[in-house]
């Protein structure tokens, strides 16, 4: 071969693995024991993993395929593990949707003091993490003359409402052709027959493509482990929507269908001192909702990109 | 079969012998790889939380590698259309070191979407039914990981097909790997394309709601993707025998000045549309260029970017870049420029302003940078490795009938010197010719 004929030529050849002082396979052992030791602690993060869970758990299909076996298996097991984590037992439920309901709803925005009692509220209800803190409503502060969001401000204090300001709060604006159902790659958060936009927290892989496509800004991801201390833990909870969280996953305001397919108000309607909100079935036409897109000024939020939001807001003028 | 094994065995003896810079070179990237998975664990255990992100800016670094990656990916491709569209014997035997090329950065860009994941573990769920619940065609990044894959089996399929052929001393069969080859070249410009349609379908984000978005990606990649070949190919050259000529190099030039050519056209054109009228769409490039209300953490990296694309052009455009030195650092700069600015340039002012309006912005984590360079040199572990199976082949010291003591000394240099670097003699078609270094 070339290479032993012209040792000139070859600078940088390789040194002859048997001329030096340590055998290749001396060599190769001490490059093993080395690797090793290495990987090892490359990989030593690892010890505080709480482990993997059950393999039934992760082997779980989509909950739209469950079988009523699976599902009651699935909620049980789920039921258990709460109990374990916060001491009380979870009436833990998987409503159905109801016949001939669609969900609306409307926010009066001309009374709306910005006071925020909704944004906690909906935190109490929906078992978000109090660390680092979740929350599915923003409360916007508006300067009065304009609609641009930019010259809005969100972390406004002190007493409220404050002169020339009023107020809009956002969340999850349920749209008929929702942008986040669409892009989610494994259909992990779909859009259910009563027009509530739900995500299965067992199914999702958390690559927030959904909250990209959000125009709303309504979703919010568990980029930690949520904390939620057990006396704050709401027992009264649903698969689809207030049981508390897996890190890792997406989450977001689900029109507290928890309550709401059981025939009560959600949560951040109940509280709101001023009656701006409203909610209730667009197909009733007799119901306060339907009376409200009907007869007052809406508008919807960002219309020109087509979302068709269940979310309104208007004013009684 | 025993031939399948004991391109193995050579392979094996091939990739475990080198000089010193070899081993050091392979030393540093595996600990920086070490380095890397160590981060990984970290965030693995603790959540995305160990990044920068946020539900604000909910994509970064990552995601920046990962586009920018897939268009180096596709940028083979350009070595691949001269050679079997126009037959261009000056880059026929340089295309497989794009596909190679185009393996080690799916790798890599596969990985960055994966450390994204917050539960990695359900990844399966990506599967076509029954056993995942995968949507498509509604989800663009379904699409994205039909394509991905899609192009990483043909690149390893044409580059390891060509090898093989050429390792057992056969004339490649047209009609196994020319079909494929064709098929990659529409392939590469789809993984681009799809890229892109997964940002700008994205009405509520005006910053990618742009229709020039694919187009600008398919410009910065084939300057980025040919940049980068030409220095790995002078890299090759200069150490190992294989022999490629300055022709080879010069016609990747021509990519790379009009690829940046239209890549800075379109950049600029995209700078009016959003200026001229000034709607309310244009805070998120004034973001990037100029900073919004005192918040301005892009603004010196942006420059930074458009100040090397634009040495970059001109550099290209003048005839000193005919002389390598000149060439180089113009690569040099336009890989780096195109990085930042389809990188981090592109995917974060589209985060800022948030939909509603605030400000809040985002600075990687050490541990993030972390993942990245563990990732990046990951990548080039690969890409070395191939490197090192690949040149021997090609230049015909690593076939079936060699040796398999001599197989994994290096006689590469030496072969440069006995070979026929100087005369400008090209090592031959495909398995036809024997070894430079056999040459009378």
């Amino acid at each position: 071969m070339a290479e032993e004929k012209d040792p000139q030529g070859a600078p940088f050849s390789h040194p002859k693995p048997y001329g030096s002082g340590v055998t290749r396979r001396q060599f190769l052992a001490v490059a093993a024991a080395g690797a090793a030791a290495a990987a090892a602690a490359a990989l030593s993060p690892l010890r505080d993993f709480g482990g993997f869970p059950p393999l039934r758990e992760m082997l779980q299909k989509h909950f739209t395929e469950l079988t009523p076996g699976q599902k009651k298996e699935v909620l049980e097991r789920i039921a258990s593990q709460l109990q374990e984590k916060y001491g009380a037992a979870p009436q833990l439920t998987a409503l159905p949707p109801m016949d001939g309901v669609q969900y609306a709803y409307a926010l009066n925005i001309g009374r709306c003091v910005g006071c925020r009692k909704c944004v906690y509220a909906c935190m109490k209800e929906n078992n978000q993490s109090r660390d680092p803190q979740i929350q599915y409503i923003s409360v916007l502060q508006m300067e009065k003359g304009n609609i641009d969001v930019e010259k809005s401000s969100i972390d406004y204090e002190g007493q409220v409402p404050k002169e020339g300001h009023y107020y809009m709060p956002v969340q999850c604006h349920h749209c008929e052709t929702s942008p986040c159902t669409k892009v989610c790659p494994v259909k992990a958060t779909w859009r259910e027959p009563d027009g509530i936009v739900v995500v299965d927290y067992n199914w999702c892989i958390g690559c927030r493509y959904c909250e990209a496509a959000c125009p709303y800004h309504a979703r919010r991801f568990n980029f930690k482990e949520p904390y939620l201390p057990e006396k704050d833990f709401n027992p009264k909870i649903d698969y689809l929507s207030n049981r508390p969280r897996p890190k890792g996953t997406m989450e977001k305001c689900t029109f507290c269908l928890q309550r709401t397919r059981a025939g009560k108000y959600p949560a951040c309607l109940e509280v709101c001192p001023t009656g701006s909100r409203k909610f209730g079935n667009m197909l009733d036409p007799d119901s306060e909702i339907s009376s409200i897109i009907r007869d007052k000024r809406v508008y919807i939020f960002k219309e020109e990109l087509g979302t068709v939001p269940r979310f309104y807001y208007y004013t009684d003028v | 079969m025993s031939n399948l094994l004991r391109f193995f065995r050579l392979s094996a003896g091939e990739v475990l012998n080198g000089d010193w810079r070899y081993y050091a070179w392979m030393s540093a990237l595996a600990l920086i790889t070490l380095a890397g998975i160590n981060a990984y664990c970290v965030q693995f255990v603790h959540g995305l939380g160990t990044t920068g992100m946020s539900d604000h800016v909910s994509w970064g670094l990552y995601i920046a590698n990962f586009t920018f990656l897939v268009g180096m990916a596709a940028a083979a491709v350009m070595m691949v259309i001269p050679v079997y569209i126009y037959h261009d014997h000056h880059m026929h035997d340089v295309v497989v070191f794009g596909e190679i090329l185009a393996v080690a950065t799916l790798i890599m860009a596969m990985l960055f979407v994966t450390v994204d994941l917050g539960r990695p573990e359900r990844v399966w769920h990506m599967l076509p039914p029954p056993l995942g619940n995968f949507n498509w065609p509604s989800s663009l990044l379904t699409w994205d990981v039909i394509v991905l894959n899609g192009y990483l089996f043909l690149n390893a399929y044409v580059a390891g097909y060509l090898l093989y052929m050429r390792f057992l001393k056969r004339e490649p069969l047209k009609l196994l790997y020319i079909p494929f080859v064709l098929l990659s070249i529409v392939w590469a410009v789809s993984i681009h394309t799809v890229t892109a349609f997964l940002y700008q379908g994205l009405a509520g984000r005006p910053f990618w709601h742009s229709s020039i978005i694919a187009p600008r990606f398919l410009a910065s990649a084939f300057t980025a993707g040919p940049a980068f070949l030409i220095l790995i190919l002078q890299l090759v050259r200069r150490y190992t025998s294989y022999n490629i000529l300055d022709g080879a190099v010069l016609r990747l030039r021509d990519v790379v000045q009009v690829a940046m050519a239209i890549n800075i056209f379109l950049f600029l054109s995209e700078v009016f549309k959003e200026f001229y009228m000034q709607t309310q769409h244009v805070a998120h490039i004034k973001y990037l260029l100029f900073g919004l209300h005192g918040h301005s953490a892009l603004v010196p990296w942006i420059w930074t970017a458009l100040g090397m694309n634009v040495t970059a052009f001109l550099l290209l455009m003048l005839p000193a870049s005919r002389k390598l030195k000149w060439l180089n650092a113009a690569c040099v700069l336009a890989i780096i420029g195109v990085w930042i600015e389809k990188g981090m340039g592109f995917i974060i002012p589209a985060f800022i302003p948030n939909p509603l309006g605030e400000i809040v912005e985002y600075l990687p984590t050490y541990n993030e940078i972390l993942i990245c360079a563990g990732i990046w040199a990951l990548g080039f572990f690969i890409y070395t490795l191939i490197l090192k199976i690949a040149v021997p082949i090609l230049t015909g010291r690593l076939q079936a009938d060699t040796e398999p003591h001599s197989a994994g000394i290096s006689g590469d240099k030496a072969a440069v010197q006995s070979g026929n670097l100087k005369t400008g003699v090209s090592p031959g078609r495909w398995g036809r010719d024997k070894a430079p270094s056999e040459n009378p």
